[in-house]
């Protein structure tokens, strides 16, 4: 009977182990997936992006090691579509901020109809962004239907054809009026946990709203604001769809994902080149990324 | 919910003063109005003769309601209105509940009987939000194509079940985060089977956040245009590619345009309207909490 005498020890070990893995096995499907269809494409994108790949000819794919990166200095299509990229995600994120900040202030308040508005701010958010966009472009920016050309007008400022003259600071500007409602919500979350005695002991202590703003407001919102700066540049820094439908081919306002699709499957099929451009893009996005879970995860310390 | 609930009697920041205050409301109502203002606009084109959309803007015409027969009964032969509605409610559907059959034991799992590293787990389903779609746009058509999948509805519930995935796994453990640790101690000593306990302790708790992570799923995958027009541009496509398609190249289509984009938006504007609240307290709490 030697075979049944099992240390307590390794019982434990045994049993500990058999939780471990029934406390894994239903996160192993989400995981799985999520593995299959985000993270192996990737490693092929990588893989491409070492080739010379055209497939629009009959060439053969050859490996071309870093060589689509050295040229990315030089390309000046990248170093434009680069440079759009950064200019339209930082300002599509800042200004969100700033207005949903402004927007939360306001609607932190009582006043007659702090509901009906509320849902009102709120929609843009909702919108499918190929509709914001058709919309902004055809009955906003346009010169000659256009209600702010129409304002314009009666002010005495000749129409402005705002989509090709000014493309990127029309994107930016649709972009903002989807995302500061975001912002809002998440920054009214964040109003609305504040303790209010500590308010009331600032006002007792003669604190100007500005300095009660500053000094207890600000500190407690920081973790909104944060948060609401890095979901908003996930999303932000691959804005297609408005692109498409307010600027389209023109050149001005293309950001890299714009421009990746359009010289892969868009038509151009350079895919060993483009590949190249889209691992910058994930580069950039992974230090973004820590950066802010960076500071999520300070968020997240006292939970364990 | 400690966050949410304010103890009475908080003074605002902006506004101690009664005139300021009623200022300040105005003010409130003016920009509200304005943020309003081109939904409001699009919403009468629709109901214009495109003669009129098509002219200085005005708000004074006779409203008809031809432009939505219009846009809902023509058939150019590459995707009707009845298609695309029909193609993007089985779609949306479809990838929403494969992401709540898959998120929600994962979320259970990280909340509520956390292993050890749950919130390496965690981040890695929040640092596949990271990667950027075009880091995978390539090789998901090359393999769509190669399985010939290109044009079908079965690409876009694959590509929305992950799209969706991390974003619900996010904010569904911070719903099962709240239901308390007792209650299921309580029902595990009155030797409540696991799914019991499910069925009796955790799901009326979370029932709520369950409907409102669901909700987002489906106005993210009903709005998604990128992946619908680059994979399945054509028949089997959906509700955004369909507007797109009311854009002409030649005639006036602006009232038409309008008519179309009313109809696209209207389902998920009054579900957001209806669940506002409770969509952004999942997503804020995912991460404070």
């Amino acid at each position: 009977m030697a075979t049944a005498v099992i240390s307590h020890e390794e019982e434990v070990r045994r049993l500990q182990r058999r939780e471990g893995w029934r406390r894994r096995l239903p996160i192993l499907p989400a995981l799985l997936f999520t593995i299959a269809v985000t993270q192996i494409p990737f490693l092929f994108t990588l893989f491409y992006s070492l080739t010379d790949w055209r497939i629009d000819t009959v060439d053969p794919r050859q490996f071309i090691g870093v060589e689509n990166y050295t040229s990315l200095s030089g390309d000046k299509f990248f170093l434009d579509a680069a440079w759009v990229t950064v200019k339209m995600t930082v300002m599509a994120v800042l200004g969100s901020l700033i207005v949903g900040t402004g927007l939360a202030l306001l609607l932190d308040r009582k006043f007659f109809g702090q509901g009906f508005i509320r849902t009102l701010l709120i929609t843009p958010f909702l919108v499918m962004p190929v509709v914001a966009g058709f919309m902004w472009k055809t009955q906003m920016f346009n010169a000659t239907f256009g209600v702010i050309n129409w304002v314009l007008n009666t002010v005495g400022i000749d129409s402005i054809e705002f989509a090709t003259k000014y493309p990127l600071a029309s994107v930016v500007v649709v972009l903002i009026w989807q995302w500061s409602p975001f912002m809002m919500l998440i920054i009214l979350a964040g109003l609305q946990g504040q303790d209010a005695s500590v308010l009331e002991a600032a006002r007792v202590d003669g604190a100007t709203s500005w300095g009660t703003f500053r000094q207890i407001t600000f500190p407690q919102l920081r973790p909104f604001l944060e948060l609401g700066t890095l979901l908003g540049a996930i999303y932000l820094i691959q804005v297609y769809d408005h692109i498409e439908v307010i600027v389209g081919g023109q050149p001005g306002a293309k950001n890299l994902p714009f421009y990746i699709a359009q010289r892969s499957i868009g038509g151009g099929n350079r895919f060993g080149l483009a590949s190249s451009y889209s691992i910058i893009v994930v580069i950039a996005s992974i230090i973004i990324a820590n950066i802010g879970l960076r500071v999520l995860s300070g968020l997240l310390e006292d939970d364990s | 919910m400690a966050i949410f609930t304010r103890a009475p009697k908080a003074e605002p920041i902006l506004g101690q003063n009664r005139l300021v205050a009623a200022l300040l409301g105005l003010l409130t109502w003016f920009i509200g109005l304005l943020f309003f203002f081109p939904l409001f606009w699009l919403v009468l084109n629709g109901f214009k003769e495109e003669s009129v959309a098509n002219a200085s803007p005005t708000l004074i015409f006779d409203p008809t309601l031809d432009r939505f027969s219009e846009v809902t009964e023509a058939n150019s032969g590459l995707l009707s209105f009845a298609e695309a509605f029909g193609n993007s409610f089985w779609i949306v559907l479809i990838s929403t509940v494969l992401v709540m059959i898959l998120a929600v034991p994962a979320a259970y799992a990280l909340a509520i009987r956390p292993m050890r590293k749950w919130r390496d787990v965690l981040f890695f389903f929040i640092s596949t939000k990271f990667l950027p779609i075009v880091g995978v746009i390539m090789p998901i058509w090359i393999i769509a194509r190669d399985l010939n999948l290109l044009g079908t509805r079965t690409v876009l519930v694959v590509l929305y079940t992950a799209m969706n995935l991390p974003l619900a796994v996010w904010m569904l453990r911070s719903f099962f985060a709240e239901v308390p640790k007792e209650l299921i101690e309580a029902a595990q000593i009155d030797g409540c089977s696991l799914l019991g306990q499910l069925r009796q302790v955790i799901l009326p708790i979370v029932a709520p956040g369950l409907a409102a992570t669901a909700l987002l799923c489906v106005i993210f995958a009903w709005n998604e245009f990128f992946f619908a027009i680059q994979l399945n541009p054509t028949g089997a496509s959906t509700m955004p590619v369909w507007v797109n398609s009311q854009q002409k190249f030649q005639g006036q289509f602006l009232a038409g345009l309008s008519a179309a984009s009313v109809l696209a938006t209207l389902p998920v504007v009054v579900a957001g309207w209806v669940a506002q609240k409770r969509m952004i307290r999942g997503l804020a709490m995912g991460a404070i909490k």
